[in-house]
């Protein structure tokens, strides 16, 4: 029926093969294209790679040499001998002008601020999205909306207020004063929820079969589930609480309690060349060390939790 | 959206919600609110009494030139940081879209920036920037262009912009490669046939089909410039010299914690709650809007 | 218009060789269809005929230019994509204006243009709309539009039709074809299904694993297949293959069971008692007591409606598939296997043996 009608076309018989025309011109062109937009390419991407690194590089060699080298203004590029006590100064005796806390105290309470706000938000953001997601009630949807709306607005912006409350309750000063206020907002509990909602059907029918109550669910069948998406939320968040600054600098006035962030910045005064930098660098290379180490060893979680959130 | 099998009971979600809730309660719609209805008090002069005074913080506020020289100098520098992060960022992201070998390296190398917190990515730069002791300080006075940022504060505000944009261009890095892989390859493919050299794929092609990305990434980079470089200003510069890097969070911290003056601070906290509010909703609608295919 | 030539186009990605060496000659007009299963290199070949891969050595010569290492852009040549691959952001005017306006052509000269392949696609009223307001069908007609308004030298289709449902596929294959006819372009069209190739093709390439097993006709491949590979990947259901050897004086073929089958059409050459394979399509099966018949053990009847399909098994053991035409039910079939209508194929090497 279709294509049989109209004559079809002659097979070309078998004659030599004539030369084809090259246009060398053009050849040559396209090589030398694609070979410069490789040099680019890699020559962009090192100089990307060097402009992160320099900094980081600069603080390391600086953190290894004696505080009368870099005073004066020797500024060296490449590390010195002084590691050693550099490290130990910054650790057991911090440094700087106002001679703060030292930097195992400041690591310390960093790291429990770090942890406890990302274990806080991971465990009530668990919970709540599991509520909101497998039951209905009243006020459900305005509960949602309430989380929701938290993301609106960053602790930098209420701050004062907040202030206010820690104070009124007393809690200035105080591990939970520090921590909690930080697990108001709803980016974990959005994510899980988002999580939630593709749990196929079958798993709650069958679990309901088995006779399972909706919290043997959650710690059987759900928490499971989730355990990629707490790992990628986990180092998200643990950078975050990690690099909190603002609201430390507030609550806490206790210089035992001091995290090392905000530790970090006092111990550089108003910026003097009479600064005892080495220590001073080190206990930057210190304050760094632990979110960056996350980052690295669990880096597909990282970016898996950054473009999550982000949704 | 709501699941089609669920559990009963009511006592038990309550229960569930309640942490979150609570938290909610005290530690945002609370100071929300005390915030809000603080904006329209203001305390005399010892301290003891507050007197209702309507919407008078706000015009104080709003007509005061510091005020106005913190907005100046919020946008000025959320402007620079957002082009500065945004353009890197996304340079960097096509030439590591090219397929290239060790582009798995160079990402990782390239995204760790996020982990540091803006206070120490400032420390790091002052470091490098101080007029005695840092090496581009001194080389720069080195050479006759006269630094130091604490006597000019242009030389400030680009340090603070430079301390900025470096620890956002791992972030923005991150979505645009992940933008840019999201595109078909046929598409390009296809627009290669019809005769499209790399130039024109990039803005004919890759930009508009970015488009959601971008926008997506110019909100958070200005919301990151507005509130969270609060460190980066406190570390380096204190808001000097003379307010020159003051930007509006950081006066909110002068006025509310320093100068104790809670009715000005708080109107300026609502000010910046409705500018984060519309800057949210914003980029709320702009992501419903990302699918095209 | 153009004359298409490849020589001795090999391809290797590290160390696996995917084409071994391609050498095709595609008459200025022809339609000629790549077919094979996934994997046999066809859409790399394709690919590099359309300058998105590199050749590892070999030449593409289209209408007498030597266009190997040169961009898509500057081949001439236009690419209808297996999904579609539409400008998402532009309607459906500007996916097809896009190339012209890269040219430089005149406004005028552009909707002229696109006015016309729209015309004769029928898709006018959808200039407007966006890819994602069409349905399949729709996306591929605006494909082949954005292709038809370049008037490159050469169309090469990569699986257009993969992605539309059976129906909508049957439909769209004659229009392609009608279209190929109607505007005279030289075409490379790759696909997997056997069907589409034979109706679509003035020629085909059954490739096999990197290799051109068969270059022909349609007609000449179902009637003479080249080799064992191509006997049983053309025609639905599959050849039937049948185990044998060369016996008396190399003019029969000896079963398993014993049985002899003289040859047609004459000896084959070969070693006696050489192993052979003879080849034997299911419509060609005959249904019959007589001498010389099999006795099928019915396993799976599959009715058509005009035909039947039926599975059995011979005595040996052996399975064979026949054709036939109506209805049947029943346990047992009779079966002939007419001499004349046999393929003979070396065992070893699968290639056709002819007398």
């Amino acid at each position: 029926m279709e294509g049989t009608a109209a004559p079809a076309p002659a097979i070309p018989p078998a004659a030599p093969l004539a030369e084809p025309i090259r246009n060398d011109a053009l050849l040559r062109a396209t090589r030398r294209r694609r070979v410069v937009s490789r040099l680019i390419a890699h020559g962009a991407l090192l100089l990307g790679v060097l402009i992160v690194a320099f900094p980081i590089w600069m603080t390391l060699v600086g953190s290894t040499h004696d505080a009368n080298t870099i005073g004066r203004g020797d500024v060296p590029l490449l590390p010195g001998i002084h590691a050693a006590e550099n490290y130990a100064t910054a650790w057991n005796e911090g440094g700087g002008r106002t001679h703060t806390t030292p930097a195992s105290v400041m690591l310390r309470n960093s790291l429990i601020m770090a942890v406890a706000i990302a274990i806080g938000k991971i465990a009530i953001s668990i919970l709540s999205a599991y509520a909101v997601v497998f039951f209905a009630f009243p006020g459900r949807m305005l509960a949602f909306w309430a989380i929701f709306i938290t993301l609106m607005l960053p602790v930098e912006v209420r701050i004062i207020p907040t202030f206010q409350v820690i104070v009124d309750l007393n809690l200035g000063n105080t591990w939970p004063g520090l921590v909690i206020p930080l697990i108001a907002s709803a980016t974990a509990t959005l994510l899980f929820r988002q999580f939630f909602l593709t749990i196929p059907d079958e798993f709650v029918e069958a679990a309901k079969i088995d006779g399972a109550g909706p919290l043997r669910f959650l710690k059987d069948v759900v928490l499971p589930l989730s355990l990629t998406n707490i790992a990628a939320l986990f180092v998200i968040l643990f950078i975050y609480g990690w690099n909190q600054y603002l609201w430390p600098l507030l609550i806490i006035n206790d210089r035992s309690m001091e995290t090392i962030v905000v530790g970090l910045s006092k111990m550089i005064g108003r910026g003097d060349s009479q600064n005892e930098w080495n220590t001073i660098m080190a206990t930057a290379v210190l304050a760094l060390l632990p979110p960056v180490l996350v980052v690295a060893l669990m880096q597909r979680w990282f970016v898996r939790g950054l473009t999550e959130t982000e949704k | 959206m709501q699941r089609k099998v669920i559990f009963q009971g009511r006592l038990l979600p309550l229960a569930l919600l309640a942490p979150q809730l609570a938290i909610t309660v005290m530690f945002f719609f609370w100071p929300a609110g005390r915030a809000i209805y603080q904006s329209l008090l203001r305390e005399d002069a010892f301290g003891l009494s507050s007197e209702f005074v309507g919407l008078e913080n706000f015009q104080d506020v709003l007509s005061d030139p510091n005020w106005l020289n913190a907005a100046l100098n919020s946008l000025v520098f959320s402007g620079c940081v957002a082009g500065l992060a945004l353009g890197l960022a996304l340079f960097l992201a096509v030439q590591a879209d090219k397929s290239l070998r060790g582009v798995t390296i160079y990402r990782s190398l390239l995204i760790w920036p996020y982990a540091v917190a803006p206070a120490v990515a400032a420390v790091l730069w002052l470091f490098l920037f101080q007029p005695q002791v840092g090496l581009i300080g001194r080389w720069l006075n080195a050479v006759g262009i006269g630094w130091d940022y604490r006597l000019n504060g242009r030389d400030a505000m680009i340090l603070i912009v430079i301390a900025a944009a470096w620890k956002q261009v791992a972030y923005n890095f991150i979505f645009f490669l992940a933008g840019l892989q999201s595109i078909p390859a046929s598409v390009l493919e296809a627009a290669a046939i019809d005769g499209a050299r790399p130039t024109r794929r990039f803005w004919s092609i890759i930009f508009p089909l970015l488009s959601p990305t971008t926008f997506f990434l110019l909100v958070v980079n200005l919301t990151y410039a507005f509130f969270e470089t609060f460190g980066i200003i406190h570390a380096l510069t204190s808001g000097g010299p003379g307010q020159a890097t003051e930007t509006l969070i950081y006066k909110v911290y002068v006025d509310g914690v320093q100068n104790l003056n809670l009715g000005l601070s708080s109107a300026q906290s609502v000010i910046l709650m409705v500018l984060v509010i519309a800057l949210t909703a914003v980029q709320f609608r702009a992501v419903e809007k990302k699918v095209h295919y | 218009m153009a004359t298409l030539s490849l020589r001795d186009v090999k391809k290797s990605f590290a160390a696996t060789s995917v084409l071994h060496g391609i050498d095709l000659e595609v008459a200025d007009g022809e339609l000629v269809v790549i077919v094979g299963a996934s994997g046999c290199g066809k859409s790399t070949l394709l690919r590099i005929v359309a300058g998105l891969e590199t050749p590892t050595s070999g030449q593409v010569v289209i209408n007498g230019r030597d266009v190997t290492g040169l961009e898509p852009a500057d081949r001439d040549i236009a690419m209808v994509f297996q999904n579609y691959a539409l400008y998402p952001h532009m309607t459906v005017f500007g996916n097809m204006a896009y190339g012209l306006k890269i040219r430089g052509m005149a406004k005028a000269e552009i909707q002229r243009r696109v006015a016309a392949a729209a015309e004769i696609l029928g898709i006018g009223p959808l200039l407007e709309r966006k890819p994602k307001q069409l349905s399949g069908g729709q996306r591929q007609r605006v494909a082949m539009g954005r292709a038809i308004v370049r008037e490159p030298a050469l169309f090469l289709f990569d699986e257009p039709l993969s992605n539309l449902d059976a129906k909508l596929r049957v439909q769209m294959r004659a229009e392609i074809r009608r279209l190929q006819r109607r505007l005279g372009v030289t075409s490379l069209f790759v696909t997997h299904d056997q069907v589409e190739a034979m109706t679509l093709g003035d020629r085909l390439v059954v490739m096999n694993a990197g290799r051109p097993a068969q270059v022909a006709p349609p007609m000449e491949i179902f009637s003479r297949p080249a080799d064992i590979y191509v006997a049983g990947f053309i025609g639905s259901p599959s050849m039937n293959f049948i185990p044998a050897s060369l016996d008396q004086g190399n003019g029969s073929a000896r079963l398993a069971d014993g049985t002899l089958i003289p040859f047609a059409d004459g000896p084959r050459k070969g070693t006696a008692g050489m192993p052979i394979t003879l080849g034997l399509r299911p419509e060609h099966v005959e249904p019959g007591d007589g001498p010389g018949s099999i006795q099928l053990s019915v396993e799976l009847i599959e009715p058509l409606g005009s035909e039947t399909v039926v599975h059995g098994r011979a005595p040996g053991g052996m399975a064979v598939t026949a054709r036939m035409p109506g209805a049947f039910t029943g346990d047992r079939l009779p079966v002939r296997l007419p001499p004349a209508q046999l393929h003979v194929f070396d065992a070893d090497s699968g290639r056709r043996l002819d007398p």
